[in-house]
């Protein structure tokens, strides 16, 4: 079933060069139990998901906890194994190659062309590493890089990510929130990457470091030619980040669109609600805004409900929606979405005023 | 210092409060003078980046600062109303209160309850969500167990938590992010208070769960009667929930006002850079750059001199600002800035630097 509507998705409109299409990619945790670690279920962290970045784009893949962005990321950057699927790279000489059969030494030439940025600035750089270490190590390790041009590149990066290069032989104590995760970002451009996946990127950070490493992320995309997979539970850093949306829900895509689209018409019902749960930063918008609170908790991976995942939460569901799986379906140019009746549905987006329309 | 004179309807007045940590490297002041009042039934949002004092002051009016900070100076007011008797209509620093006396101990979680950010490391993960709620109970009323465990049902009904009677027995563990944060509401309400002071009780939870927990907060207010002391770092939170405003930024309120005033004529250069630096749904979707904050909140240790908004600020007067300590000046009733570039303006009458009304 959901097979057919797979095909249309991997193929991209001939404007946009693709840089990779993930197509029907499964992560399946396996649940073990008793003496003998039985295997009894799966969690199905990331079923079955589809979808193409295109080169030089911020794509966003957002969602709630748990409802398996972060399992996505790690996937596509071969951190895990996926259970399923393809991972379809094109490469710059216009081959293309599935990344997700590969074993490690395979993988190896392309570790350089796909970089990741962490969440968390305080744990994801090594304590007892100087900085030179840190963002030069890649170097070392790829290029064999040594000495002054070794300390000439980590100059150029961290000039580039707006750090003093004077810095290069501290430690990561001795800088902040936000310049530690400068660093971060200096580490995976060091080796010119083609596509950064940024996992929760500026989560940890103060509303007015956020600002400084956003505007730093755009600048660096038009400087490095990069292409993003923004992985966010935030639709406001999102909106303004990101080119095109995926929205996930329980490891299954729900909604695909470009960001325009997706903020002001929404076609599924769990964007609207996740839409006006965002709180506006204005009080008088407070008695206008209809609220649509979902009821509930987000469902178990391990034990998903039946037909439609969001069934149990939606405010519109039918019958059809526990019986049936909605498969996801273009419906307008480039909107994707996993409705049954989605045509039907008058849901509220969000305007450029900020408000809920 | 200026909030004097609207102190009818108060139910905590803060007063130059400091709280100091004492540590091998130096003496962070973490809470630096910080003065403001909660009014009764209103909610009092207190925002702020980390590291600006904002969690110290909350648990400074609770007494439960961790070691080694102190309450150096100041006083916390509570004036008690006569329905609660442990207050009994009189006026109780609490700021010079033991720490570890009774008094303080008969007002935490009866008279002041709080809620905190982490809802799984705030519970206790051996004891079972029936025996959390109902400690409290115990602890303050004359109730017997079997009443204490209705009542606890009835609190867990309340917070929305389904099959009440079951969960008695269920453990932290056993529930998401969202239905803990129910049960540490639930706790909190348990002995009727006065104030509930809620650090960051939306920080971990998914915008879906976040939006019920602010509806909850927001019913249970009107339902009770109570005042909420809010401390976040996110101003659409502010701006969903506050009636007043204190916006802090490294241990002194830099402004103070009611909400609508705070968002739409922000005075203070950080409030007014603050707000222009978050990305707002809606309007930030065609913005090629943020507008941001230059440099980063100064360490500690390394306080600047003068205004500590200054090394920041876009209106810097060299020679002024790094020279004093900026008064804080009164506005209007209930509406204070702290900033050198008022002070021509209280002191004339007239009004040069006005932004304009967004």
């Amino acid at each position: 079933m959901m097979t057919n509507s797979v095909q249309t998705i991997g193929a991209s409109p001939p404007s946009a060069e693709v840089l990779l299409e993930v197509k029907n990619l499964r992560m399946w945790f396996p649940i073990s139990a008793g003496f003998f670690r039985k295997v009894v279920g799966h969690v199905k962290a990331v079923d079955d998901i589809s979808f193409t970045v295109r080169k030089g784009e911020t794509l966003g893949l957002v969602g709630e906890s748990g409802c398996g962005k972060t399992t996505a990321g790690r996937c596509i950057l071969r951190a895990y194994q996926p259970t399923g699927g393809q991972l379809l790279y094109h490469q710059d000489n216009r081959e293309v190659i599935d990344l997700a059969p590969l074993s490690n030494n395979e993988l190896k030439p392309f570790r350089q062309q796909l970089r990741m940025i962490f969440q968390d600035p305080f744990n994801s750089l090594n304590p007892r590493m100087t900085v030179l270490d840190i963002v030069g190590d890649p170097l070392k390790i790829n290029y064999n890089a040594s000495g002054k041009e070794l300390e000439d590149r980590v100059a150029g990066l961290l000039r580039q990510v707006g750090l003093r290069p004077e810095y290069m032989r501290r430690y990561p104590h001795a800088f902040s929130g936000g310049e530690r995760q400068r660093l971060g970002i200096a580490r995976s451009l060091a080796l010119d990457p083609r596509l950064v996946v940024a996992d929760e990127a500026v989560s940890a950070l103060d509303v007015s470091v956020r600002a400084q490493i956003l505007n730093l992320m755009r600048q660096l995309q038009d400087d490095f030619n990069l292409t993003y997979l923004f992985v966010s539970h935030d639709l406001s850093v999102i909106e303004f980040l990101c080119d095109r949306v995926v929205v996930m829900y329980v490891g299954k895509i729900v909604e695909i669109a470009e960001t325009e689209e997706l903020f002001s018409s929404p076609l599924h019902p769990y964007t609207e609600a996740l839409l006006s749960a965002v709180p506006n930063p204005n009080p008088r918008a407070r008695t206008q805004k209809k609220r649509i609170v979902l009821e509930g908790d987000v469902a178990d991976p391990a034990r998903p409900p039946s037909g439609c995942y969001f069934h149990p939460r939606c405010r519109f569901a039918k019958d059809r929606c526990s019986q049936e799986s909605p498969a996801l379906r273009e419906i307008g140019t480039g909107h994707f979405v996993a409705c049954h009746f989605a045509e039907e549905l008058t849901l509220h987006g969000v305007n450029a005023e900020g408000e809920m329309v | 210092m200026a909030s004097d004179a609207q102190n009818s309807n108060a139910l905590i007045e803060v007063k130059g409060l400091k709280t100091h940590f004492f540590l091998d490297e130096g003496t962070v002041q973490a809470v630096n003078g910080v003065s403001f009042s909660i009014d009764r039934h209103k909610t009092l949002c207190v925002v702020g980046e980390s590291g600006c004092g904002k969690s110290v002051t909350a648990r400074s009016i609770l007494q439960i600062v961790d070691h080694p900070g102190r309450i150096v100076e100041g006083q916390i007011l509570y004036h008690g109303d006569a329905a609660h008797n442990s207050a009994g209509g009189e006026v109780i620093d609490l700021a010079a209160l033991n720490p570890r006396g009774k008094e303080i101990r008969s007002i935490r979680g009866k008279d002041i309850s709080m809620i905190f950010q982490e809802p799984m490391t705030s519970l206790s993960p051996i004891h079972t969500v029936g025996n959390q709620i109902t400690e409290a109970i115990l602890l303050h009323t004359e109730m017997t167990q079997e009443e204490a465990d209705a009542r606890a049902v009835e609190l867990l009904r309340r917070v929305g938590i389904p099959k009440p009677e079951d969960r008695l027995k269920a453990y932290p563990f056993q529930l998401s992010g969202g239905m803990r944060q129910r049960v540490m509401i639930a706790m909190a309400l348990s002995c009727n208070p006065v104030l509930l002071i809620a650090d960051e009780p939306t920080t971990a939870v998914d915008v879906t769960t976040q939006a019920q927990i602010l509806e909850l907060l927001d019913e249970l207010k009107a339902e009770l009667g109570m005042a909420i002391l809010l401390i976040t770092h996110d101003l659409g939170v502010v701006a969903e929930t506050a009636d007043d405003v204190v916006v802090m930024y490294l241990g002194q309120v830099v402004e103070r006002g009611d909400v609508d005033s705070i968002f739409h004529a922000p005075q203070h250069p950080y409030t007014q850079a603050l707000m222009r630096s978050i990305p707002k749904l809606g309007v930030s979707r065609h913005l090629q750059r943020l507008d941001s904050i230059r440099g980063m909140v100064p360490d500690p240790y390394n306080r600047p001199n003068g205004c500590m908004f200054g090394p920041r600020c876009e209106h810097f007067m060299p020679g002024r600002c790094d020279a004093a300590d900026p008064p804080t000046i009164q506005l209007a009733t209930n509406r204070e800035v702290k900033c050198f570039l008022y002070e021509d303006e209280a002191n004339s009458g007239s009004s040069k630097f006005t932004p304009a009304e967004r």
